[in-house]
Formats: structure tokens, sequence, C-alpha cells
């Protein structure tokens, strides 16, 4: 097996693994993070299987966004439910 | 339906979707051989029309019509977000406290928010060249500019981000990516054909349209963004109910 056949393989199994931990993350502010975390490796098997522009648009969207719009709502969810005491703090349900 | 049924029903699926795909990977060439059938087309041509990021040539050039339909896929869907999430007539808004940022977070944000904008405009403006283009970048000139907000807090973001001008920015490169199309009508024989002249291979004017469409795609997507971003953040720290 080549040494890039090697990589793709390696990590293929990292991302099996790392997306059966976001479905069993419950908490939804853990999961963005571990979605984050999907995003980059996944980014990774794009470049070594040699489709850049893939692996870029992944590495924005997967990354970035997509964990951000899921904190932003959780947040938003969280102010509404009526925790005071979260509410204005700024950090609590990953505002950022 | 019980919980036993929908089990059954699950698996009786899972198993059809099992074989097929299975029965299909069987039939796929090997990995890494040597049968490409669309590459062995669609490489001369990008070549032959001086585009040296064979992807951006299928993309913008010879299959710009399909990129058309996903730039207003990502349009209708920003604009269905901003209308969704808009304030309501029940809620009001309140003015976000500023926190405290970490002087050194200030300073790594001030460095690099000029450096995320300029990569943004690099890999927008480099499409045809290079891998990334309008989508990629644009997402690079969204993000990069949320820098701010990391740096200093939501009124700074506010001020560096002028949500009615993105929205018409928006709007308009959406319309200008449809109305370069009508070039190849004009003066060619086709809706999107690439009428302009195609120029030197690996300089930043080949390709013909395909910087154009790039830049045009580059400014949806980053004003889109920002505008989606923009709806989510007034809703996460201003919008309240009540």
């Amino acid at each position: 097996m080549t040494p890039a056949g090697i990589l793709v393989d390696l990590t293929v199994l990292l991302v099996a693994a790392v997306a059966t931990a976001a479905v069993r993350t419950p908490d939804p502010v853990r999961q963005a993070v571990v979605l984050s975390q999907l995003g980059l490796l996944l980014a990774l098997l794009f470049t070594f299987l040699q489709a850049p522009d893939v692996a870029l648009s992944q590495l924005a969207v997967g990354t970035v966004v997509t964990p951000l719009l899921i904190l932003l709502t959780v947040r938003k969810i969280r102010r509404q439910g009526g925790t005071d005491g979260g509410a204005g703090r700024r950090g609590r349900g990953g505002d950022r | 339906m019980s919980r036993t049924a929908r089990t059954a029903v699950f698996w009786c699926a899972a198993v059809a979707v099992a074989l097929c795909y299975g029965i299909s990977c069987g039939h796929l060439p090997a990995f890494g051989g040597p049968f490409h059938p669309y590459a062995d087309r669609a490489v001369p041509t990008a070549l032959a029309r001086r585009t040296a990021n064979a992807v951006a040539s299928v993309n913008f050039d010879q299959r710009g019509f399909d990129t058309l339909g996903e730039e207003f896929i990502l349009f209708t869907a920003v604009l269905g977000a901003a209308i969704v999430l808009r304030r309501a007539r029940d809620e009001h808004v309140v003015s976000p406290r500023s926190g405290r940022v970490l002087p050194t977070v200030r300073l790594a944000g001030t460095v690099l928010l000029p450096v995320a904008l300029v990569t943004g405009v690099y890999v927008v403006a480099h499409g045809q060249l290079t891998p990334g283009g309008g989508f990629q970048g644009g997402v690079v000139l969204a993000t990069g500019l949320h820098v701010a907000y990391l740096a200093a807090d939501y009124r700074v973001l506010r001020a560096v981000r002028p949500r009615t001008v993105l929205d018409l920015a928006d709007a308009m490169a959406a319309g200008a990516f449809a109305a370069l199309g009508l070039a190849g009508l004009a003066w060619g024989s086709a809706y999107l054909e690439n009428v302009l002249p195609w120029g030197t291979l690996g300089q930043l004017t080949s390709g013909g349209i395909v910087p154009l469409l790039n830049a045009a795609v580059g400014v949806e997507v980053g004003s889109a963004l920002v505008v989606l971003l923009a709806a989510f953040l007034d809703q996460a720290l201003e919008i309240e109910t009540g």
C-alpha cells in the first residue's frame, strides 16, 4: 500500500470514530465542538484525496460556520429559558 | 407506529441500502487507478480555455449553469433564515453588555483581522489559478470579519459590518452572476458561454469569464454569510421576547 493510501485509510477511520462520537454526544454545546473537529478531519481527508478545493470549503463551513450557528442557537434558547443568572454573561453557552 | 415496527422498518431499509451500496461499490473503478473518464475530458478542456484550476473551469465555465443554481440555493436559504429570524412584533432589542477582552486577544485580533481579509480576497482573486475561489474566499472574508467580535465586542463588529450595504451587495452579486451569463447570449451562442478572451495560462486575468464569476460569487457568499451570522447574532445577543 502506498503512503498516501495509508494516510487516507487512517483518516477515514478517525472520521468514522469522531462522527460516532458526535452522534453519541447528547449536549449540543459539546456536540458543536466535536462537529468542528469532525470538520477539520474531513478537510484533512479531502486534502489527502487531492481535493483541495473541497477541503477549503469543508474547513470554512464544517469547522467554523456550522458549530458557530449551533452555539448561537443554544445561547438564544438558554437566554429565553429564563435562566437569568446566565442571561447577560458572556462566555456562557458559548457566545463566540 | 410502535417501537418494534419502527425498528423492523429501519432494519429492512438498512439491509436494502447496505446491499445496494455494497453491490455498487463493487462495480466502482479501483481507487487510484488509471480509469478517469471525466478527468480525461475536463482537464484538457480547462487547459485549452487557459484556466489552470480545472475545478474552477468545471464550476464556472464548463458547468457554469449548475453553479448559478447553487448560488441561488445559498441566496434563498439566507433570505429564508433572515426572514424567520427578523425581530417580531413581540420582541424588543436590548443593548448587549460589552465584555472584558484580554489585551493579548485584542492584539492578536487586530493583527489577524486584516490578514484574514487579505487572505479572503486572495483566495477569491486566484480562484482560476489555485485551489479556492469565490465560495471559499467568501467564507474566509465573512468569518474573518468576525474576528472583530472576538477582539472587541458586538458594537465594534456592527460598525465594521454595514448590514444594509451587505444586504444590497448580496442581492446585486447574485444578480450579477445571472447577468454575466447574458453576455454569452449576446456575443456567443449559449447562456453563460465563456465569450471573453481567455488570456494566458497562469495569469491573473486568464480564464475569460471565470475570474468575473468568481468575484461575483465571492461577494455574494461573503455578504450572505455575514447577513446570516448577523441574523443569528442579533437573536442570540440583542433580541428578547416580551
